[in-house]
């Protein structure tokens, strides 16, 4: 009996150093969901969420404070890897938010800048080479068509492109087939 | 022919491969078109950059496109005219979309640049002649356009085993490689010597599959005339569709692996088309560069199947004329396995084009639904499971298809062909593979955006924490400065001269105002009168 609470107080005593211990040395500093949350975002950091990028709103996701819909970006395929992975019924896009659009592109009409800066600043990607009074041109490879550098340009020069289907990023289509029933 | 053979899991053997359509008449040269269209990307890499511009002349042979990186490969006339213009133009690929391509326009003359003479290739050195082979725009002509120089670099081994020659041509209709075999069989010996120079190769075997007894009749006997030494090794191979596969070759002739995801080259072995031979024997021993090849036009809507001498860019419409193709049809460049639908026929040859299937306009049966009875996986050569990945293709599930190895999938068409509901699963494969591969893209393009916003805030947040050190700095420095000795006497000081100016200002009286007329004295009172009542006046706006 008494060998019997001993072994057992002396097991829980180093279960609990073990668990004390793990929780020190293997600390997670932040919320692990939220990082999954990120990487499901697409990281076109353009606020449409109302938040101020992509990984605000994860974190407003984690905490339950945010709609898993509220990324148009996304498109409908985000919401449902979203609800995939946080158990949630998926629900269809804020319409509010606005539509799902194809990957666009900035293209900044070099001649009409003025090299105000004012993209360069707004820019969340840090994706517009220039300096004041030169001129600004967009690093294509870097845009991710979140259209904040639009409202702060002075002189309208920049525009939005859709992005054009090269032979290298064309998909195959899914076979059309209509089986026999 | 006692060397042991292994045998591959699946493969067909198709009873009639109707290659006799194409391989009894001996290769013609196509005639000289008036336009040669050469697309910037024939090959696995980095697109060619042109080096010409419009109007110029070139001569045939001479570069017109370079290299642009390490895993890419020039492009040269393949005959003398005028680049009449570098534009995108419809290409041979199953997307249909255009790519950049240098038009010339030919001037008839055929006139070759000047040709480097030729030396032999055991002076050099094997880099050398690695550079060489580039610089001749060669890539692997078996059908996948990988640049060759690179396939001929041991890398970190200083030899491979065994260096293989493709002959197989496995694929039913295709005789090209046939054809250049019997005709040529010099050629593919003096560039296998040349390659496994170049690899220092312990071993060199030059296969074939046992359908084409010509080949194998003429390419024993020039092994007989040329190469005494028995450096290479002729090796008869059992004809099974795909033994022409890089992996199912290596696996028949040493029965080892090449590993999932893993090059030959790991494996010590380096395997090359006999027709890239060929060309690398032209290169190095003749200095021409790869501007024509040999190409089967056939299929069951030309009346004159054969093979050509084509130079590269030639528009494929014309040679069809020459075949006596159907003006109705279906275009395939490729075989009937694995080839892929053309988007037109103004589309040119690349150095890939190994042939033209022109299938008759077939009506359209819909395909059944699968009844999962397993043919497709019996066949498979690299034994996946062909059901699995279709369904879940199907289903777009992208993580499962990958569980079932999709990407070890070589597309050969085994699967589509025994299927008894004929369902396209290559398509369904190569749709999955494209989609996959966008997925990434743009995982990798969000991954950077992630990097670059984290990036930009923790330098802003660095900017913010510089600026409020500097101003919390400054700040300190006065207040430091109010209670200081020094400070108060430098302070003083500083006192004691705006004093002085202020008294030597006071103090200084109008000069020069004696003795003025009365005119003089009432100019100054009246500017004394406007100073006193003027407005100050706001700058001119700036035009812009």
């Amino acid at each position: 009996m008494v060998e019997a609470i001993l072994i057992l107080t002396l097991l829980s005593l180093l279960f609990g150093l073990l668990l004390g211990f793990a929780a020190v040395r293997f600390r997670v500093e932040s919320d692990p969901i939220v990082d999954k949350i990120d990487a499901i975002l697409p990281q076109t950091q353009c606020g449409q969420c109302g938040y101020p990028g992509c990984r605000p709103y994860a974190e407003a996701i984690a905490a339950g404070e945010a709609e898993i819909n509220r990324c148009p970006p996304g498109g409908e395929n985000g919401v449902l890897a979203l609800a995939d992975l946080l158990g949630r019924d998926p629900v269809p896009l804020d319409p509010e938010l606005g539509e799902p659009k194809p990957k666009l592109l900035a293209v900044i009409d070099e001649q009409t800048c003025i090299g105000c800066t004012l993209c360069l600043q707004a820019c969340p990607v840090d994706a517009i080479v220039g300096a004041a009074k030169q001129m600004h041109t967009i690093i294509a490879s870097e845009c991710t068509g979140c259209e904040l550098c639009l409202p702060p340009c002075p002189v309208e020069c920049i525009a939005m492109v859709p992005v054009t289907t090269e032979t290298a990023t064309w998909q195959w289509p899914l076979p059309i087939v209509t089986e026999p029933k | 022919m006692s060397r042991k053979l292994w045998p591959f899991h699946g493969g067909i053997h198709v009873d009639n491969d109707y290659k006799a359509l194409s391989n009894t008449t001996p290769v013609q040269p196509a005639p000289l078109p008036a336009e040669l269209i050469l697309p910037l990307q024939q090959h696995i890499g980095a697109p060619a950059k042109p080096i010409v511009a419009v109007g110029d002349q070139v001569l045939k042979g001479q570069m017109i496109a370079a290299a642009d990186g390490f895993v890419s490969a020039p492009i040269h006339a393949p005959t003398s005219g005028v680049i009449s213009a570098i534009e995108p133009r419809p290409i041979p690929h199953s997307s249909g979309l255009m790519g950049n391509a240098i038009v010339i326009r030919s001037d008839g003359a055929d006139r070759w640049i000047e040709r480097p003479t030729s030396s032999d290739y055991r002076s050099l050195d094997p880099a050398q002649l690695r550079e060489q082979i580039r610089d001749a725009g060669i890539v692997g002509l078996g059908g996948a356009g990988f640049p060759s120089f690179i396939k001929l670099n041991p890398g970190a081994r200083t030899a491979v085993d065994t260096l293989i020659l493709n002959g197989a041509e496995c694929e039913p209709w295709i005789s090209c490689d046939d054809r250049l075999m019997r005709e040529q069989p010099q050629a593919i010996i003096g560039g296998a010597r040349i390659m496994r120079y170049a690899l220092q190769a312990r071993e060199t075997l030059i296969a074939v599959e046992d359908n084409k007894p010509e080949a194998i009749a003429a390419l024993r006997q020039a092994l007989h005339d040329v190469d005494a030494a028995g450096e290479l090794e002729l090796v008869v191979i059992p004809t099974r569709y795909p033994t022409g596969g890089e992996k199912q070759l290596i696996q028949v002739l040493t029965g080892r692996e090449v590993p999932s995801g893993g090059l030959p080259l790991d494996a010590g072995i380096v395997c090359h088309n006999v027709a890239t031979a060929a060309s690398v024997e032209r290169a190095i021993n003749h200095g021409e560069p790869l501007i024509s090849r040999y190409l089967t036009i056939t299929g069951p809507a030309v009346t004159k199947p054969g093979n050509w001498e084509v130079l590269i860019g030639t528009p494929m419409a014309e040679l069809l004329r020459l075949a006596g193709g159907a003006e109705e049809g279906q275009l395939l460049q490729g075989g009937p396995m694995m080839g892929v639908v053309m988007p037109s026929r103004a589309v040119p040859v690349v150095k890939t084009s190994n042939c033209l299937l022109l299938l008759p306009p077939a009506p359209t049966t819909p395909p059944h639904p699968c009844i999962r009875c397993g043919r497709c996986a019996e066949v498979c050569p690299v034994k996946l499971l062909p059901q699995q990945l279709y369904w879940h293709a199907r289903a777009k599930d992208f993580d499962k298809v990958q569980d079932y190895h999709l990407f070890d999938c070589i597309e050969c068409g085994c699967c589509a062909y025994v299927c008894p509901s004929q369902l396209p699963l290559v398509h369904y494969y190569r749709f999955a593979k494209s989609a996959i591969w966008a997925q990434e893209r743009e995982k990798r393009a969000a991954d950077l955006a992630r990097q670059r916003h984290d990036q930009q805030q923790q330098r802003r947040a660095r900017e913010q924490a510089e600026k409020a050190a500097r101003a919390a700095k400054k700040r300190a420095a006065l207040a430091a400065d109010s209670d200081d000795a020094a400070a108060t006497a430098k302070k003083a000081a500083i006192a004691a001269a705006l004093a002085r100016a202020k008294a030597k200002r006071a103090a200084a009286t109008p000069e020069n105002t004696d003795n003025l007329t009365a005119a003089q004295q009432a100019a100054i009172d009246a500017v004394d009168a406007r100073r006193r009542t003027a407005q100050p006046v706001t700058p001119p706006q700036d035009p812009t």
